[in-house]
């Protein structure tokens, strides 16, 4: 077989977002659904052809080398972004109605197209991220998966809360756009590189006195970074956010956007700890933002009442366990505990917003009271629901227990005691806040007046295979896990 | 392949069958009578030789060393006949539910399957993880089915038992990565290899997360209260069988991991183990005398019960331990037989109230005879299997002091536990006059007997812990090769 070029896959995401763009410009009678469709046949003929990517290609060789790579991380992230968009996109047909509400148009689904063919533009942006090498790549990438989001969010333009959203988004992501590049600035002042590897080359040289400048600017990129990944402190524009889009764009940006920032916070972080002094003090920042996430996000996520809400709340907590993982970078199973947990993640999250996205268009409510009764209203979707929320919560034979043994593996062998008591007390709360939505669906009877819910035959198929993965990778985690190697 | 995963499967696939629609009752039976049938074609075919046999190994995480393995030891092996044994019964007295029935035999087949699993993992990881499976199935049992505040009870348990797995769980991650790499190892026939070798480093930390863990899941003082509030609210099999079955996981982990691999540090730190299980004999066994309802007080007798296999375990001698095994057993099936006659007083008189019943024995003989033999079990009374397990357990703690001039702690907490029988003899007997003699303080009219399929269950377990109790040596011999301290 002929080996891929990498840089083909995002090319052609990109040349297929234009496509559709101009054909939407130029054939306005079109139906608008078949964007969606075209997309979803387009990104999965990208993810086929990404499998044909040699990843043990010599680096050098290649004329881009210094600012984009291909090894098994970018890739398994690359194939991660499309899976994800390919899932946001028919999410997103599903919820079309929805959608269609909120935008004034002449004709009916006339406003659809750009909501079916940006989520392409924030998946090419998210694979050079993963791809991305050097700080200026870095900033680039996010910027492009950003701007794409700035429009999606606030996409429901006659819906305030839609609005309020992407005000939010837009305020706060520029802000946190400018500390990463005030924080790049400072690293690029020390050590005139921007090309990670060549940065953990020169640091050794370094002296001693211009390590405190080198740490101002880490700080800041973690900052920047730290708004990207929902890590708290920086997790305050979350709730609103995530309520107010559109929720095929919550769960996109809770999964994909997430899962893009973890890669880059994973090279930066293993960039800078190349000299113990700087990496005892990058580790105790990890520590604290992992202890500081944990906490907030499972407390707060213990009073919600709202579905979307507490999704919200707890993808700020999974970022917790994630930065555990990496404050535990020294450990050898680190990464892998990312890539894992990131990926039982996306099968978990997708099952639930799925669901969610069912009961908000025939209910017209994201309470979590608007899910009583569901085992009898929908006997499939409470128990596809069950098992993403036993998954969510980390118990055994789901993908999510397989992440958190994982994550909490390394910490153990980096003996993290904090983060390991910590860890108990919010695997409890988890426990209880994801239990309180299983018990509303299996105990508690729906209005007698509630209607049956129906899942539509594709969802019903998407959700059968996510959830029948989080079990099958709950028993056997080899597959995902050989994918690195 | 090895039989043993057939037993994980079998109950497995009746829940899945269940769901789909096949009748309920019949298929969960089946399934749990053919279990059984093949745990005692396993029993007869290891019989008292030592090792592991039937044993079987499935990749799953090479990095780590994780194989989805099983295999049976003496100790293994009783542990499954009892989950096997008490599963039958437990079905076979299950009164029918209401509602979703195809739910509620589901969730009893995967607690029963949770706990087959986890005796038959010779992987620590998988022993871990099986036990996990029944935390769900329980709570929706109780939540759903539950009796009295049943929503209260349903999230304490779960949240609890949650918590402690998790804590037991760092436990196991610590004592893995302490060992020096290279030879860190999940499977137990190596980690017993090791144990012998004394290759691993006895750390204090290690051994009371394990000590904790494994604690909360056995109700260990102060760690006790989710147990009596549980086994209260929950249906009447779901009580057996986590009573008597899933409960006894924490012990055996303690005998299979923890006596083995920590035996020093058990021994090091022997004054906080005995401390806290003269709190579950004695602190808890004054709670059990002063409850005013059955189900709670069965449900501290059995938090106190505990304390002396936990006694048994800190004396650390062949002798004490062989009496934990045989107590873990014989406790088993008489809190399933105690909990199947309480469900039955309940459907009976609709109350477990002391004060409201009474002079029972006179409208329900067969059921208050049951009663009787069951209650004598539980305490103790010679010729029950729990009589042989309780005597092995106080001449082995005993015997830890011999030679000194005065008593030693090992001496006086053995004491404070024969004092406990006492305290059982104390609350049982009460409970029985209570329940079934004195005037009758209200009528009993159409109150029937004890149901018949009810019967047979209870006599199936009290025929067991019969011919246990009068030949423990059937138990002891397979149990004594499977015993390891150092």
């Amino acid at each position: 077989m002929i080996p891929v070029n990498p840089l083909s896959l995002e090319t052609c995401v990109v040349a297929i977002g234009i496509l559709l763009l101009m054909a939407e410009a130029f054939f306005p009678k079109m139906e608008k659904r078949s964007f969606a469709t075209a997309g979803i046949l387009g990104l999965l003929l990208v993810l086929v052809l990404s499998f044909g990517v040699d990843t043990k290609a010599p680096v050098s060789a290649a004329p881009y080398a210094s600012f984009y790579r291909a090894d098994a991380l970018a890739m398994f992230f690359k194939q991660f972004a499309l899976v994800s968009t390919i899932l946001v996109l028919v999410l997103s047909m599903e919820y079309a109605r929805t959608v269609e509400r909120f935008i004034p148009s002449a004709r009916k689904g006339a406003g659809l197209g750009e909501f079916y063919t940006l989520p392409l533009f924030a998946c090419a942006g998210l694979m050079w991220m993963a791809s991305a090498v050097d700080f200026v790549m870095i900033f680039v990438s996010l910027e492009l998966v950003t701007l794409a989001f700035y429009v999606l969010v606030a996409y429901m333009r006659k819906n305030l809360l839609s609005l309020e959203a992407g005000v939010k988004y837009l305020i706060l992501g520029a802000l946190s756009t400018g500390f990463l590049v005030y924080g790049i600035t400072w690293v690029f002042g020390v050590t005139s590189q921007t090309n990670l590897e060549n940065i953990s080359q020169i640091i050794p040289q370094l002296p001693v006195g211009a390590q405190p400048a080198l740490m101002f600017g880490v700080a800041l990129v973690l900052v920047g970074l730290g708004f990207k990944i929902a890590a708290a402190p920086f997790q305050f524009w979350v709730p609103d956010v995530y309520q107010g889009a559109p929720s095929p764009i919550t769960a996109f940006l809770s999964v994909a956007s997430k899962a893009a920032g973890f890669v880059v916070l994973m090279r930066v972080v293993q960039t800078f700890c190349v000299v113990p002094a700087i990496q005892t003090k990058l580790i105790a920042c990890l520590v604290v933002l992992a202890v500081v996430t944990l906490v907030f996000g499972n407390l707060a996520a213990l009073a919600q009442t709202d579905f979307k809400r507490l999704m919200a709340y707890s993808s700020v907590a999974h970022a917790g366990y994630l930065l555990v993982a990496i404050a535990s970078i020294g450990s050898a199973i680190s990464g892998q505990a990312v890539v894992f947990y990131l990926a039982g993640y996306l099968l978990m999250t997708f099952v639930a917003f799925y669901v969610l996205i069912q009961v908000e268009q025939q209910t017209g409510s994201t309470k979590i009271d608007a899910f009583k009764g569901l085992a009898k209203r929908s006997p499939w979707m409470a128990f596809v629901l069950l098992i993403a929320l036993l998954s969510l919560a980390g118990l055994p034979f789901t993908a999510g227990f397989i992440g958190k043994f994982l994550v909490f593996s390394a910490a153990v062998q980096q003996q993290h005691w904090i983060l390991l008591v910590v860890g108990v007390l919010t695997v409890a709360c988890g426990f209880y806040y994801y239990l309180k939505a299983v018990r509303v669906m299996y105990w508690q009877d729906a209005a007698p007046d509630a209607a049956a819910l129906q899942m539509p035959l594709l969802a019903k198929v998407v959700t059968g295979v996510l959830s029948a993965a989080i079990v099958i990778f709950g028993i056997y985690p080899q597959p995902i896990l050989q994918l690195l190697r | 392949m090895s039989p043993l995963y057939v037993s994980i499967l079998l109950p497995v696939l009746a829940a899945a069958f269940v769901i789909a629609g096949a009748p309920a009752r019949r298929t969960a039976l089946t399934a749990a009578v053919m279990n059984l049938l093949l745990a005692i074609y396993v029993a007869f075919a290891v019989g008292a030789r030592e090792g592991y046999h039937f044993t079987y190994s499935l990749p799953v995480f090479l990095e780590l060393g994780l194989n989805l393995a099983v295999g049976v030891d003496g100790l293994g092996l009783v542990m499954l006949v009892l989950t096997t044994l008490v599963t039958v019964c437990a079905l076979w007295a299950a009164p029918e539910p209401e509602n979703r029935k195809g739910l509620y035999y589901a969730s009893l087949l995967f607690i029963s399957a949770g706990a087959v699993g986890a005796f038959v993992s010779t992987d620590v990881f998988f022993f871990y993880i099986f036990h996990e499976l029944a935390l769900i199935p329980t709570f929706l049992l109780i939540g759903i089915w539950g009796s009295g505040d049943r929503q209260a009870a349903a999230w304490k348990v779960t949240i609890y038992l949650a918590a402690g797995s998790f804590v037991l769980l760092l436990g196991l991650l610590g004592m893995y990565f302490s060992i020096p790499e290279g030879m860190r190892t999940f499977d137990m026939q190596a980690l017993r290899k090791l144990a012998e070798t004394g290759a691993v480093p006895q750390l204090k930390w290690v051994y009371l997360l394990l000590l904790f863990g494994f604690g909360i899941l056995i109700s260990l003082f102060p760690f006790h209260t989710w147990a009596p509030q549980a086994y209260a609210s929950a249906p009447t099999p779901a009580a057996m069988l986590h009573a008597g079955v899933l409960k006894k996981f924490g012990l055996y982990g303690l005998i299979r991991l923890v006596v083995p691999l920590y035996g020093e540090t058990v021994d090091a730190l022997s004054w906080l183990l005995l401390l806290l299980l003269a709190g579950n004999i004695l602190y808890v066994g004054l709670v059990t005398i002063s409850q005013k309802k059955l189900d709670w007080m069965l449900g501290y007798s059995s938090v106190m019960h505990m304390g002396y296999i936990f006694l048994g375990i800190a004396a650390l001698n062949l002798l004490s331990l062989t009496g934990a095994s045989v107590l873990m057993f014989a406790h088993g099936l008489s809190i399933a037989a105690l909990f199947a006659l309480c469900g039955e007083i309940r459907a009976r008189t609709g109350t477990l109230d002391f004060a409201e019943l009474g002079g029972l024995a006179k409208t329900t003989p067969k059921l208050g005879l049951l009663f009787g033999f069951a209650a004598m079990a539980s305490l103790g009374l010679p010729g029950f299997a729990n009589f042989a397990g309780e005597i092995m357990i106080f001449f082995g703690a005993f015997a830890r002091g011999e030679g000194l001039a005065v008593f030693n702690a090992y001496q006086v907490v053995t004491v404070i536990a024969v004092w406990g029988v006492v305290i059982s003899a104390v609350y049982m007997l009460r409970a029985y006059r209570a329940v079934f003699m004195g005037e009758a303080s209200r009528s009993y009219e159409g109150v029937t007997d004890i149901a018949p399929h009810v019967k047979i269950a209870v006599l199936i377990l009290l025929v067991v812990l019969l011919v246990a109790g009068f030949v423990p040596r059937l138990l002891t011999s397979v149990l004594t090769p499977a015993i390891f301290w150092p």
